[in-house]
């Protein structure tokens, strides 16, 4: 399935200078990805979403990305002209963020906002990209694109803004999309929607999925193949199928501490962290 | 213990009129724990701080609610908001910033003139698992899960009976959520506390919880037994629409999933 490559990352180290000292955001990610859809689940500090933000070159100012090797479609990223990285963020490869209250322009339309998206990677008229906006609303089953197509987001929900995103950054035609905790901010059912809609998209175009999530069921239930971050590293890999039967401690702790529909009310297991699991300072790998 | 009738809650005057909790009954005995579950906006946490009393200045509230025999009035005693406490979603927001965790903790103790505030801190410190050096730090000092293990010990200062739990884990992780859940389920059963949750989370409640209502738009859509929850045995679509969705992604199922309005 991932015989054709798409993005090929190789011990990824991102680092902070912080007046407190070096901080590790990410230290030596190494993953390969096909089209498929990859999942990276962790906690909160895991580097998870540091690591989407790295392949964009989206780290904040302040950072330092390195890695032996970065690479998108044979464009090595890490030393790719502000301009090229331009055309290939969205054109290429683009990403959902969590929460379509703060990353949707307030002051826009929807559609105007969908329609920049496509001309700023697209050369088209006007008069197209207006027809192409509708028919991406369509598919993100939207059902009356035209009244959406004028409204601003705040006259949106939650789960229609995150449609709207996702029509927007899959209007230019990346082949890669990054979607950090695309669904979070929303309730069970509409995320599931949501998610669906996407998951559809990503099938009919042949597209690779970079999925970022601190929720393990929906990444296992969602995702082919799952990585597990921990303090800047991946501890383990595994397809979505094999995750209850993950060997390393951390992935096990992490399924056994979730509250199940069908357990019990005995005491929850608790994640016991083993320093061992840290990267020993230092270390480059 | 707790014992809801008719419940309505209205927002706003006029054409701004927002009906947020349209005739909510329940009853909870003591040293049980209530769910109330349901997707945002549903008007289960609206139903919660009309118990506790906060929103009067807000709302209209109407019905008829008991808790332990005495009946509340619009204003709530002082016995009343003693022997009730609330545990608020977020952590980040709900502890003052420039307030140290000892202040946070001995200001309810003040409130209600209680003796020996000194002991009371540091007991509760202990009891949600924290110790002494705790006591003089600033909330931006200490990680979110004990912040929120903070919330818990600012609640039991005051030695409640029920304690209102408003998505007491949801901004945390899953390990830290897991010995959140630990530390109230060893609290009720040492202090025979009484519990309501609010969670959008149906395996939480499941956890906790021996009962529980499902709220939809302001309205109790069922209300049932945390078995019949676990046997999937629930009568109302909406319920089971909830339940299939909580279980994870699966493609065919989505496309069954009706809008409820």
């Amino acid at each position: 399935m991932s015989d054709s490559k798409l993005l090929s990352v190789e011990d990824l180290h991102v680092t902070y200078n912080t007046p407190t000292g070096l901080v590790r955001a990410v230290s030596g990610v190494s993953f390969d990805l096909g089209h498929e859809k990859l999942g990276i689940v962790g906690e909160s500090g895991s580097g998870k979403s540091q690591t989407g933000r790295a392949i964009l070159g989206l780290t904040a100012t302040g950072g330092t990305v390195g890695a032996r090797r970065l690479e998108f479609k044979g464009t090595n990223l890490l030393n790719a002209s502000e301009r090229t990285m331009r055309q290939i963020r969205g054109g290429g490869i683009s990403m959902i963020m969590q929460d379509p209250k703060y990353s949707l322009n307030p002051v826009m339309t929807v559609g105007s906002q969908i329609e920049e998206a496509l001309l700023i990677h697209n050369r088209t008229s006007k008069r197209v990209a207006r027809e192409r906006t509708y028919e991406m609303l369509r598919a993100v089953k939207i059902r009356e694109p035209e009244r959406v197509y004028k409204a601003y987001p705040h006259e949106v929900s939650g789960g229609m803004g995150q449609r709207i995103m996702i029509a927007m950054m899959m209007i230019p035609e990346p082949d890669i999309i990054i979607a950090d905790e695309p669904t979070s901010a929303l309730d069970v059912t509409v995320q599931l929607q949501v998610l669906a809609v996407l998951d559809d998209m990503i099938r009919e175009r042949g597209m690779g999925l970079i999925f970022i999530s601190h929720d393990l069921n929906l990444i296992a239930s969602f995702c082919d193949r799952i990585l597990i971050m921990y303090d800047g590293r991946v501890v383990e890999e595994c397809t979505a199928a094999e995750l209850e039967q993950a060997q390393h401690p951390y992935t096990r702790g992490l399924v056994n501490c979730l509250p199940r529909l069908d357990g019990g009310q005995d005491e929850l297991p608790v994640l016991k962290r083993d320093p061992s699991w840290l990267t020993p300072p230092g270390a480059t790998r | 213990m707790i014992d809801i009738q008719g419940l309505d809650v209205v927002f706003g005057h006029g054409r701004k009129v927002f009906h947020a909790v349209r005739d909510v009954s329940l009853s909870v005995e003591k040293g049980q724990s209530y769910g109330l579950v349901g997707e945002s906006g549903s008007g289960k946490t609206t139903v919660l701080r009309a118990l506790a009393g906060i929103l009067e200045r807000l709302a209209r509230v109407s019905g008829e609610m008991t808790v332990a025999e005495e009946t509340l009035l619009r204003h709530r005693s002082q016995s009343f908001r003693r022997r009730v406490q609330m545990v608020f979603q977020d952590p980040f927001g709900s502890l003052h910033p420039r307030h140290t965790v000892d202040t946070i903790l001995s200001e309810p103790a003040r409130v209600h003139k209680l003796d020996r505030i000194e002991q009371r801190v540091v007991h509760a410190l202990e009891e949600v698992g924290l110790d002494a050096s705790f006591r003089f730090r600033y909330p931006h000092q200490i990680s979110g899960g004990q912040r929120q293990r903070v919330s818990v010990a600012r609640a039991l200062i005051t030695s409640p009976e029920i304690i209102l739990l408003d998505e007491p884990t949801s901004a945390l992780d899953v390990s830290v959520q897991a010995e959140v859940l630990n530390l109230l389920m060893r609290l009720k059963r040492e202090h025979g506390l009484t519990y309501i949750l609010v969670s959008h989370n149906l395996a939480v409640v499941a956890h906790m919880c021996e009962s529980l209502s499902v709220m939809q738009n302001g309205a109790v859509v069922e209300t049932m037994s945390v078995q019949q929850l676990r046997e999937h045995s629930s009568t109302m679509p909406y319920t089971q629409q909830l339940l299939t969705a909580s279980l994870g992604y699966d493609r065919t199922a989505i496309d069954a999933f009706e809008e409820f309005a």
